[in-house]
C-alpha cells in the first residue's frame, strides 16, 4: 500500500500530541483559570467594593486578568519540548514548521484561551457587569485570546533557550499586548453602552487574521535561533 | 556566484568590521561638525527668533525639541529592524552590531520626545499625560526598545542575541506605522504630523525651517552616536583579531 502523504498531517499529529500531554498533568491545566479567578478577586478587594465602581472598571479587569493568566501560562509553551529534545527533532523534521508551530500555538489555546472565554462570564457576575455587556466580553475575548497565544508564542520562542524566561517574557510580549486589551475592552465597554460591536470585533478579527498568517513565521525563526544559539 | 553582480561593492565591504571602522573614524568629524553648527544654529533661530505662536505663544518653542526626537525614535527603530533583517538574512557581523547600538540610542530619543510632550502637554492641554493614541503608541515603541535591550543583555552567546533581537525588533515594526496614523486614524487630542511629504507645512516658513535644521541636526548627532558607539562595539568584539592587535599597540 503505497503512503499517502497529507499536508495537514504534522498539523493534527502536533495538535493532538500537544492535547494528549497536557491531558495526562491535568494541574497544569487548571492553574491559568484559578489565576485567572484570584486576579479578579483582587480588585474588589484591593480598590472598592461598590457595585457601580466595578460594573465600570469589569471590562477592564477581566480582560488584563485574562492577559495575564495567558501570559504566564505562555513560558511552558515550547519549554518542556526544547528540554527533551522533542523540539530539535521537530525542527530537524521535513514537515513545515509553520503547521507544527500554529497546531502547539492552537493547543495552547484550547487549553486556555478557550477555558478562559467561557469561564469570563462568572467573573463579569461577580465584578456586577450590565447583562448587555456578557455578549461583547465573550465574544471579544474569543477573538482576542488567540491573538494574545499567537503574539506570546514568539516571547516564549525567543527565550526558551534561557535558564530565566519568566519576567523577561513579559517586557517583550506584553508591548504586542496593548493593542489586543485595547480593542478587547473597548468591545465590552461598548456592548454595555449598547454601541454597535462590529467595528471592535472587525480590528480584533483583523489583528487575529495577521497574527495567524505572520506570528508563525516568527516563532518558526525565533524558535530555530533558540535552539541553535 | 551569479547573482554577486548586482549587490554595489559597499554592501560587501560593510561586511567587513575593519573597513566599517576605518570609514566611520572618516566620517566622524564631519559629522561631528555638523551637528554641532546645525543644532547651536537651530537652537538660537527656534528659541530666539522664530516668531511666537498666536494661540500658544511661547510655549509652542518646546516643538524645535520634541518633534525631531519623536522623529528619530521612530527612524533610529526602523534602522535597527532593517539592520536586524540584514544581519539575519546576510548574516553580517556589522549589521548585528549596527542593531544592537540603535536600541539604547532610540530609547533614549524615545524618552526625551515622551518627557518633552509631557512639559509641552501641561500648559496647553492642562495636563502631562492623556491616554490618547500618539501617545499610547510612543509609549509602547519605548516599551519595545526597553524589552529588545532587556533580550539582548539577557542572552549570552553574541551571534544568538543578535538573530533574537532581529526577530523582535522585525514583529514590533508594526508599531511604527501605527505612530504614524494615529492622528489620523482617531480623533485625538494630540496635533497633526508637522512634516508631510507631499504638502507644505501648516505653519510660517519662519516657525518650519528652524524646525527642519534641528530635525537634520538631531540625525546628526544621532550618526555622531551611533558611529561612536558602533566603533566601540566593533573594537571590542574584533579585539582577538590582528589589526586591532596592531590598533592598540600603536
Amino acid at each position: 500500500m503505497a503512503h499517502v502523504y497529507k499536508v495537514d498531517g504534522p498539523f493534527w499529529g502536533a495538535l493532538k500530541r500537544d492535547l494528549l500531554l497536557s491531558y495526562r498533568r491535568k494541574s497544569d491545566l487548571v492553574n491559568p483559570l484559578i489565576f485567572f479567578l484570584m486576579v479578579a478577586t483582587l480588585f474588589p478587594l484591593g480598590v472598592s467594593p461598590d457595585p457601580t465602581f466595578l460594573a465600570d472598571v469589569a471590562p477592564g479587569v477581566v480582560w488584563v486578568a485574562a492577559l495575564l493568566a495567558t501570559l504566564l501560562s505562555m513560558d511552558s509553551l515550547f519549554r518542556s519540548d526544547f528540554e527533551d529534545g522533542t523540539l530539535e527533532q521537530i525542527l530537524l523534521s521535513p514537515q513545515p514548521l509553520y503547521l507544527v508551530v500554529l497546531a502547539k500555538v492552537l493547543a495552547h489555546w484550547m487549553l486556555t484561551g478557550l477555558p478562559l472565554t467561557l469561564l469570563a462570564p462568572v467573573l463579569g457576575i461577580m465584578l456586577f457587569l450590565p447583562g448587555d455587556g456578557m455578549w461583547g466580553l465573550v465574544l471579544s475575548l474569543l477573538l482576542g485570546t488567540p491573538t494574545l497565544s499567537l503574539f506570546g508564542a514568539i516571547g516564549a520562542a525567543l527565550t526558551v533557550g534561557l535558564r530565566k524566561g519568566g519576567v523577561l517574557i513579559s517586557l517583550l510580549v506584553l508591548p504586542l499586548y496593548i493593542p489586543v486589551l485595547i480593542f478587547g475592552s473597548a468591545a465590552v465597554q461598548g456592548a454595555v453602552t449598547g454601541l454597535p460591536l462590529g467595528g471592535y470585533l472587525a480590528i480584533l478579527g483583523a489583528m487575529l487574521s495577521l497574527g495567524l498568517v505572520m506570528a508563525p513565521l516568527a516563532i518558526g525563526a525565533a524558535l530555530r535561533i533558540s535552539v541553535s544559539g | 556566484m551569479a547573482d554577486k553582480k548586482w549587490m554595489p561593492r559597499w554592501f560587501y565591504q560593510l561586511a567587513s568590521p575593519r573597513w566599517c571602522y576605518e570609514i566611520t573614524g572618516k566620517l566622524l568629524p564631519f559629522f561631528a561638525v555638523a551637528a554641532l553648527l546645525l543644532l547651536v544654529a537651530g537652537c538660537v533661530w527656534a528659541l530666539a527668533f522664530a516668531p511666537a505662536d498666536y494661540q500658544q505663544g511661547n510655549s509652542f518653542r518646546i516643538i524645535y525639541i520634541h518633534v525631531p526626537s519623536s522623529i528619530l525614535a521612530q527612524s533610529c527603530y526602523m534602522l535597527m529592524a532593517v539592520a536586524g533583517a540584514i544581519g539575519l538574512i546576510w548574516k553580517m557581523k556589522v549589521a548585528d552590531m549596527v542593531a544592537k547600538c540603535c536600541a539604547p540610542i532610540g530609547a533614549s530619543v524615545a524618552v526625551l520626545s515622551l518627557a518633552t510632550g509631557a512639559i509641552w502637554g501641561k500648559p496647553t492641554w492642562g495636563s502631562w499625560w492623556v491616554w490618547d493614541a500618539r501617545l499610547t503608541s510612543m509609549l509602547i515603541l519605548f516599551f519595545l526598545y526597553l524589552g529588545i535591550i532587556a533580550l539582548n543583555s539577557a542572552i549570552e552567546s553574541e551571534r544568538t542575541a543578535a538573530q533574537s533581537t532581529a526577530v523582535l525588533a522585525l514583529v514590533g515594526l508594526v508599531n511604527i506605522p501605527i505612530i504614524k496614523y494615529s492622528v489620523d486614524w482617531w480623533n485625538t487630542l494630540h496635533q497633526p504630523a508637522t512634516f508631510k511629504l507631499t504638502e507644505r507645512p501648516a505653519m510660517p516658513a519662519e516657525m518650519w525651517v528652524p524646525l527642519l535644521v534641528m530635525v537634520i541636526g538631531f540625525y546628526c548627532f544621532f550618526a555622531v552616536v551611533m558611529m561612536l558607539r558602533l566603533r566601540n562595539e566593533i573594537i571590542q568584539r574584533e579585539r582577538r583579531s590582528g589589526w586591532v592587535r596592531d590598533l592598540i599597540a600603536g
